[in-house]
């Protein structure tokens, strides 16, 4: 690879007020102010946004799937933190 | 889509101390996850046979998007009303954009554009031997529009549900873009048939020139096709090239008709007892020797390509050059930048 | 053939009844047509952009000013007659945007001059109450797109390797010869002499101001024609642009009366 190659920049989108940014894709751009202008144009030409973020796919940390079983299985393990866990009578309402 | 770090797949590790019980294990858990129909993301760990499989079929899909843009790219400038000259120009733009889905969605397997596109253009990775056909007259925009995103649309939708998840959300974004190209070319045939006599005869001898090589594009026969047992075990590929071909064929023929327009076979009729219509013999010579570079525009395409890879290095090697230079100026500490 | 019908500039008015405003054609032509050209230079990148990225880009501002071109022609008469049946000599585009596109550089520095003065000359328009300025206001938000664009790129191919300084040094010089145009008065457009006066000087503001982020010279040449007969607001064009509409419209012309 020569050093003309441009870095790799993650897209976010979001797609209306109200919502968050969503992971769009991935673009190419030589700076963070071309990757603005790119993701623009390429991942919001139908109208699909109102705001994007660009980050730089180097600056991400990913989980591996090998943690998979010590970073999420706990959380599936407390089933008290989802409001079905608790019977509620018939009847009551607002809760 | 993932990121750089999520390149490095966890299954080199194993590779590197060559122990097949994990080499085992994960691909027990790799078929498992398939055959429950999971989607394999990037950091799982995947059989290098399954990987590059899919770089070459990803990567044969970008390009094909990219070459595609050059035979309807070739009438944008003659378009002959302005509302048609939109409508191509953004439609080839998609093409642009398709392309981009694609190479991001290959990249997420660990392999840079720039490596693709050098594959591409030293002509060790194909593109689909469609686009190596001429567009001599404007109904060729409505044919392809018609006939060959149709027959590409039939391809790819089931790939919205293919096992490697990037790239089954890349194709679910084509396909949605996708469908304005094929009605588009419908809608440019009609025009042409409903005119007059000679843009009848224009749209008749694009659709005579354009059909069979469309039928071509499903692929050899399912006996001789070489990937694509494998293919559909992984659930990379759902159905077979001919499967797909006679659907194809079968949503073609009642469009056709209320085109006013004839296929160019004269063996094509409906069959009673197999529910399906029957069609004649495709000449697989000229599918292998196109193929092989032997095509009517195999050269032109590629040479077009490379030179306009060639000739934009300095702009790009400009922008680089200039980011280098700023670095930090403009980025600032995160890294991140807002719109 | 049958030779196609020539249709005029001024032989296509809008509707005009008795004590009717006159609709300024000739304004919405000269608009138009440099909508229209532009928007065929640029569509020629296609497939040839130097990196994908900008054939995304560089279609996305072809389109939206086939858009603003399709709205300005059809304020003038049948856009496709406008377009595909007029001779030369009946085009008013600024002689600017039928140059050929050249390298990347030439046609990022046309970008910069006209989106400058394009989006210059909609700020104007929309903040008036003339016939144009509903469609200015929609078009000033696509051009400050494109201002922004050629901007991003001249900073960055002068500020990038020698080669792009020295390319795009000589693209900017090339064309300056064709921006004095701009700020001539086009019948109907209703700006005066001050306001286009005005006009120029923030022109040439704008512009400086880029060019010296971009590390390059503003050319000291002159910026309008020496030759008497006047140039594309007058129906006087280049050599490329004759063989830019025969390209155009061939096709349009060898089917008379047919509908696409």
């Amino acid at each position: 690879m020569t050093h003309t190659d441009w870095p790799l920049w993650e897209v976010f989108v979001r797609s209306r007020r109200g919502l968050s940014h969503t992971h769009a894709g991935s673009l190419h751009a030589p700076d963070a102010e071309l990757a603005l202008r790119n993701a623009r144009d390429l991942y919001t030409r139908r109208g699909e946004g109102v705001s994007i973020w660009v980050v730089p796919s180097a600056a991400i940390t990913a989980s591996s799937p090998d943690e998979k079983d010590p970073f999420f299985e706990p959380a599936a393990d407390k089933p008290y933190r989802h409001p079905t866990f608790y019977e509620i009578p018939d009847g009551v309402k607002h809760l | 889509m993932a990121t750089a770090a999520a390149h490095r797949p966890p299954g080199a590790q194993a590779h590197g101390a060559e122990d097949t019980a994990v080499i085992e294990a994960y691909t027990r858990r790799f078929d498992a996850a398939v055959a429950a129909d999971e989607r394999i993301e990037p950091r799982d760990w995947m059989p290098d046979a399954y990987r590059a499989t899919l770089v070459r079929q990803i990567a044969q899909h970008a390009h094909s998007e990219i070459i595609g843009m050059q035979p309807e790219a070739n009438w944008i400038t003659r378009a002959p009303s302005l509302r048609r000259k939109a409508i191509l120009m953004a439609k080839v733009q998609d093409e642009a954009g398709h392309g981009l889905y694609l190479y991001s969605a290959a990249e997420t397997l660990g392999v840079g554009r720039d490596e693709l596109l050098d594959k591409l253009h030293s002509g060790r990775q194909k593109y689909s031997s469609i686009f190596n056909y001429p567009t001599l007259t404007w109904a060729d925009v409505g044919a392809i529009g018609w006939l060959v995103d149709g027959a590409a649309i039939t391809n790819q939708v089931p790939l919205c549900r293919c096992s490697y998840g990037p790239y089954a959300r890349a194709m679910v974004r084509v396909c949605k873009e996708e469908s304005f190209h094929q009605r588009q070319g419908y809608e440019l045939l009609l025009a042409l048939s409903n005119g007059t006599p000679e843009q009848h005869a224009m749209a008749q001898d694009a659709v005579d020139r354009w059909w069979w090589p469309s039928l071509m594009m499903f692929g050899p026969p399912d006996d001789e096709s070489q990937h694509s047992a494998q293919s559909m075990e992984w659930k990379i590929k759902r159905h077979s090239n001919d499967d797909l071909r006679q659907r194809f064929v079968d949503i073609c023929v009642p469009q056709a008709e209320s085109l006013g327009l004839t296929l160019p076979d004269p063996d094509l009729r409906w069959n009673e007892e197999r529910g399906e219509h029957d069609f004649g013999t495709i000449d697989w010579t000229e599918f292998w020797e196109v193929l092989k570079g032997n095509g009517p525009c195999n050269e032109q395409r590629i040479t077009q390509r490379r030179k306009a890879h060639e000739e934009g290095a300095w702009v790009r090697e400009a922008a680089a050059a200039h980011a280098a230079k700023h670095t930090g100026e403009q980025t600032g500490e995160t890294g991140a930048t807002r719109a | 053939m049958t030779p196609p019908e020539t249709t005029t500039p001024t032989g296509t008015a809008a509707p005009a009844g008795p004590g009717a405003p006159v609709f300024p054609t000739a304004a919405a032509l000269a608009l138009g047509d440099d909508a229209l050209v532009l928007s065929h230079r640029l569509g020629e990148w296609a497939g040839h952009a130097p990196v994908l990225e900008e054939e995304v880009a560089l279609a996305n501002i072809a389109l939206d000013l086939l858009g603003q071109a399709r709205v300005l022609l059809s304020m003038a008469g049948d856009e496709d007659e406008l377009a595909y049946l007029r001779e030369e000599r009946a085009f008013r585009n600024l002689q600017l945007v039928e140059q050929p596109n050249g390298d990347f550089a030439h046609t990022i520095a046309r970008q910069l001059y006209f989106s400058t003065y394009q989006l210059l000359l909609h700020a104007e328009l929309a903040a008036g109450d003339g016939p144009f300025a509903p469609l200015a206001a929609k078009a000033v938000k696509e051009i400050a797109y494109h201002r922004d664009h050629a901007e991003q790129w001249t900073v960055r191919l002068g500020d990038g390797t020698d080669v792009s300084h020295e390319r795009m040094q000589r693209a900017c010089t090339a064309l300056w010869r064709f921006t004095g145009e701009m700020f001539q008065p086009v019948e109907g457009l209703g700006l005066d002499e001050k306001t286009l006066t005005a006009m120029e000087s923030a022109w040439l503001d704008s512009v400086t101001g880029v060019l010296g982020r971009a590390g390059l010279t503003v050319p000291d040449g002159p910026r309008g024609g020496a030759w008497a007969a006047g140039a594309g607001r007058q129906g006087v064009h280049t050599e490329p642009f004759g063989r830019m509409l025969a390209e155009m419209q061939h096709l349009h012309r060898s089917h008379p009366g047919a509908s696409w």
